[in-house]
């Protein structure tokens, strides 16, 4: 064991990691915000109703009206984008979510008990993770029937172990930490060791990992209904968007870019998010 | 008597959020060939940042300002190139940890050979003569075969031995050790002290022991140069400097080990802590907690002295024959 | 009156990989025998692999021994369940060696050394409160220092909240592991004074793990000696070091670099390197390093002896030696 000891005086607190930090996370919160207002507000803020059909202006370019032009339904796009950004998002927000209240204790008893109770919550989470994302998400839709609660309910399962990885791994490391010792020696059980101790400490890198993968959920919600096998029309949703824009490419290309650059924001939202509580996310911040 | 080393009016200083931590306080400080020179002080005190602005390694925010002077060159006026020419050739170093110095996915003997080839022209197969038998010298059993194996196939001990065989691979001039031995049992340790020594005396490699272990330093150095937060406080002959220590601080340092004094009595403790190095006192970094301190000390006393009765920086020094005047 | 804390031939394991039908094991503790009495401080020095620290935890009833006894006020402690167990906890307190890793980072010091109040239920919340400032005024803390998370504060502060910690529930018996070997000189010589002191007016037990003698000579008057999961020597503090008789304590205090450059170098250092506890060599585990090794050594283990007053070790070779007459 290399210890020297350091010197007796508090460590001195290191700034430029901590203002990288801020600016990732500031800037993907607010991003986030304003689309979460925009996907919250939708009923009110839609300058249109985003599946009333209008015949004359299929295809319309963008116009004073509808500012972002027309579907081959004549449906304003803007409109639709803001509903359909609401129905991603929420698919995304709520999958992730589930997965992670479920990931958490799996991964802290996981990794707190070791030995078999390891054993059998990480062979089960094992084989799930194994299996191809999409074929996952397909074979359940195949018993299930397709639908934005399934999907959901697809990805939770597919994000489930990665997750519960993420917090077994970090809970190992902590639990080796003499203060969970002492928190026993002082007359702790078990669970009370757990959750006042380990699990407030090793949360952080599950909190990381969530807000990245609430970026991938957003992907992979696109990619299903772009399959017609999330949300089902006519709810609007960006992959379902993104589908139907793919026919009409050379005549409407905004019917494709407009979803595309919503889904992009978004994502992009969460990994700025991610990456700054990664930065941030040190408790001790001391540079020694 | 030559000088392997040279440090003249050495300085450096870290940026920090409270403002910059002046870590090394214009230390001047010689090693002279062959012998083994002690630095002591504890954790803090910039002994280990002194070692590292003397190879240039330190990160690019630091100031360094000074003079280190290695033979006839002057180490602070080159460039990187040029001091990764000098590294591992002619001035080597040796750190704490055996087993983060040690790459886990080579094996131990390419280590060794490694720096051999960075700074000499041979074939593989030549250098990895050189390396077994470098590895025997250190004290490897079965050093052919154990050439191949990884380092955590290797206890501490043997891990630091690879270290310094690397380290004394192309017969550096000056060795600069940093905490060596601090990571390893006492047994252990009291091997690699030897080994060290009987190194040093075999290839005549000055040696810069970096420790804050005041016993380490009785047992095998020649002199001994005591640190305080960023000050050079005293210098002299080991037998000096533990039979008759002239600055406070290593005064009370002494008196602080166990086993100094009489068992479980009360250890003579230093009143106070360490200064915050980014706002420290002005003068003598010590005299806040020195008994002997008075206003004079806000003037920083220079290192005066003599060979025989060893340097001090002090305007109150103790067992001193002669009073020393500011000059 | 039996001693407060008794062990008895105490073994443990753990397991380290290998097949099912050749399990591998680290061999932590090989069969030790120990007692503490009330209000004495035990010595417990070893090297790596010496199994001093597991030991530690065995008695703290953290490891659940393979075979032997912990036996806290005459009772087993591995069979206590409930409010036994409960009141073992108060009773029995560690302190460890990290100051940085023994105290949780994201709660106040003050809540660190509350939780064991809070974990047995002791008195009110105001009258937990108050005992927090208490000890922290006991162990040479500011009182207004509760509120701080511990990486506002030094190693040395660190160290003493840690203390406090363990004094909360007023322990008889408190295990301290390394717990200075982490700290500064100047530092070490506050905190042993504190500790000393402490075991004086609280009439505390302890049992001083460390790796440094000469640490453990300025706290405790008895000590024990381990290599490799066994008890070499055990004894007088001051005896053992000024004449150690176990060819391992020989080598041990030869090793320690004393601050007195008279003492030099002066013995050829033990040979060798500590052995893996998953494979502990057969008999007596220092034969393979020791300079007075017999061909016995290696088929037996060998028990502790009496070679003084109140001076054990564990070396037929030497106990011999000792009890044949010497000519001088």
């Amino acid at each position: 064991m290399s210890v020297t000891g350091l010197p007796d005086v508090a460590p001195v607190a290191v700034r430029p990691p901590a203002r990288r930090a801020r600016r990732s996370l500031t800037t993907g919160l607010m991003l986030l915000g304003v689309l979460v207002l925009l996907a919250l507000l939708a009923p009110l803020i839609a300058p249109h109703d985003p599946d009333t059909v209008d015949p004359n202006r299929v295809l319309g370019s963008p116009d004073g009206s509808y500012w972002l032009g027309a579907d081959d339904f004549g449906r304003d796009v803007l409109s639709r984008t803001i509903f359909a950004l609401r129905v991603s998002l929420l698919v995304a927000v709520s999958s992730v979510v589930v997965a992670t209240v479920i990931a958490v204790p799996l991964g802290l008893v996981a990794g707190y008990f070791g030995g078999w109770v390891d054993t059998v919550v990480s062979r089960p989470l094992d084989m799930i993770l194994v299996l191809p994302a999409l074929l996952l998400a397909l074979s359940l839709i195949t018993i299930l029937g397709p639908g934005s609660t399934v999907a959901a309910l697809a990805i939770a399962v597919i994000y489930l172990p990665i997750l519960a990885r993420v917090m077994r791994a970090s809970t190992l490391v902590t639990s080796r930490q003499d203060f969970v010792l002492a928190a026993r020696a002082r007359g702790a059980g078990h669970l009370a060791t757990m959750v006042r101790h380990v699990l407030p400490n090793s949360v952080g890198p599950v909190a990381v990992q969530a807000s990245v993968l609430t970026g991938f959920a957003l992907q992979l919600e696109a990619a299903l209904s772009f399959l017609g096998l999330g949300v089902q029309p006519p709810t609007p949703s960006l992959g379902g968007m993104l589908a139907e824009g793919r026919d009409v490419l050379g005549l409407a290309p905004w019917l494709e870019i407009v979803p595309g650059v919503a889904i992009a924001l978004a994502v992009l939202s969460f990994l700025l998010i991610g990456d700054g509580l990664r930065r941030s996310l040190d408790p001790e911040g001391v540079a020694s | 008597m030559t000088s392997a080393l040279i440090l003249e009016d050495l300085r450096v200083s870290f940026p920090s959020a409270q403002g910059p931590v002046s870590a090394v306080d214009g230390v001047c400080l010689e090693l002279r060939a062959g012998e083994v020179l002690g630095l002591v002080g504890e954790s803090g005190c910039g002994k280990s940042t002194l070692a590292n602005a003397a190879m240039g390694l330190l990160p690019e925010s630091t100031e360094v300002s000074g003079t280190v002077r290695l033979g006839d060159r002057e180490l602070t006026a080159l460039d990187e190139r040029s001091l990764r020419r000098i590294r591992g050739d002619e001035i080597a170093m040796v750190f704490q940890d055996p087993s983060t110095s040690l790459d886990p996915v080579w094996t131990v003997g390419d280590q060794v050979a490694e720096s051999i080839r960075a700074h000499r022209d041979v074939s593989r197969r030549e250098a990895k003569d050189i390396a077994v038998r470098l590895m025997q010298e250190v004290g490897i059993p079965s050093a052919e075969q154990r050439y191949a194996d990884p380092p955590h196939r290797l206890s501490g001990g043997m891990q630091q031995r690879i270290v310094i065989a690397a380290a004394l691979a192309n017969d550096p001039v000056v060795l600069l050790a940093d905490e060596p031995t601090t990571a390893l049992d006492v047994t252990i340790q009291a091997q690699i002290l030897r080994l060290l020594d009987d190194l040093r005396r075999r290839r005549g490699t000055a040696v810069l022991l970096i420790t804050h272990d005041l016993g380490v330093v009785a047992q095998v150095c020649d002199r001994v140069a005591v640190m305080y937060a960023g000050q050079l406080v005293e210098v002299a002959t080991t037998e000096h400097l533990f039979t008759s220590p002239a600055h406070p601080y290593t005064e009370a340092l002494l008196r602080a080990i166990p086993g100094a004094g009489e068992p479980r009595s009360e250890l003579a403790v230093i009143p106070g802590q360490v200064p915050d190095l980014a706002a420290p006192p002005t003068g003598c970094r010590f005299a806040p907690r020195c008994p002997f301190g008075t206003d004079v000390c806000a003037t920083r006393p220079a290192l005066v002295g003599d060979d025989e009765q060893g340097a001090v920086a002090c305007w109150h020094p103790r067992n001193r024959r002669t009073e020393v005047t500011a000059s | 009156m039996s001693a407060l804390l008794e062990v008895h031939g105490l073994v443990k394991r753990f397991p380290a990989g290998g097949p099912v039908w050749r399990r591998r094991y680290v061999h932590a503790v090989r069969g030790v025998d120990l007692s503490i009495g009330r209000g004495r401080t035990l010595g417990l020095v070893g090297e790596s692999g010496s199994g001093k620290t597991t030991l530690g935890r065995c008695i703290l009833g953290l490891h659940r021994p393979d075979d032997g006894r912990v036996l806290f006020d005459g009772q087993d402690v591995a069979g206590m369940r409930g409010d036994r167990l409960a009141e073992f906890r108060r009773r029995v307190q560690p302190v460890f060696q990290d100051p940085y890793g023994s105290l949780d980072p994201r709660w106040t010091v003050g809540r660190s050394v509350q939780e064991s109040l809070d974990a047995h239920r002791i008195g009110s919340a105001q009258d937990r409160l108050q005992r927090v400032r208490e000890l922290f005024a006991t162990v040479g803390l500011d009182p207004a220092l509760t509120d701080r998370r511990p990486r506002t504060l030094s190693g040395g502060q660190r160290q003493r909240v840690g203390i406090a910690a363990a004094l909360a529930s007023e322990p008889e018996l408190i295990v301290a592991d390394e717990p200075v070997s982490a700290l500064d000189v100047s530092v070490q010589a506050q905190i042993i004074n504190l500790l000393q002191r402490l075991g004086r007016e609280l009439g505390l037990a302890v049992l001083f793990i460390s790796h440094d003698l000469g640490v453990v000579e300025q706290v405790s008057a008895e000590v024990a000696v381990m290599y490799l999961g066994r008890v070499v020597e055990t004894g007088p503090t001051t005896a053992i070091l000024r004449t150690p008789e176990h060819p391992y304590t020989r080598a041990l205090v030869d090793a320690i670099p004393h601050p007195e450059p008279s003492r030099r170098l002066r013995h050829l250092p033990l040979a060798g390197e500590i052995p893996t506890p998953v494979e502990p060599p057969s008999g007596c585990a220092f034969h393979p390093r020791c300079p007075l090794a017999e061909p016995g050594c290696r088929l037996e283990v060998p028990e502790l002896g009496p070679v003084g007053d109140h001076h054990l070790i564990a070396c037929p070779v030497v106990a011999r030696a000792t009890t044949r007459p010497t000519t001088t």
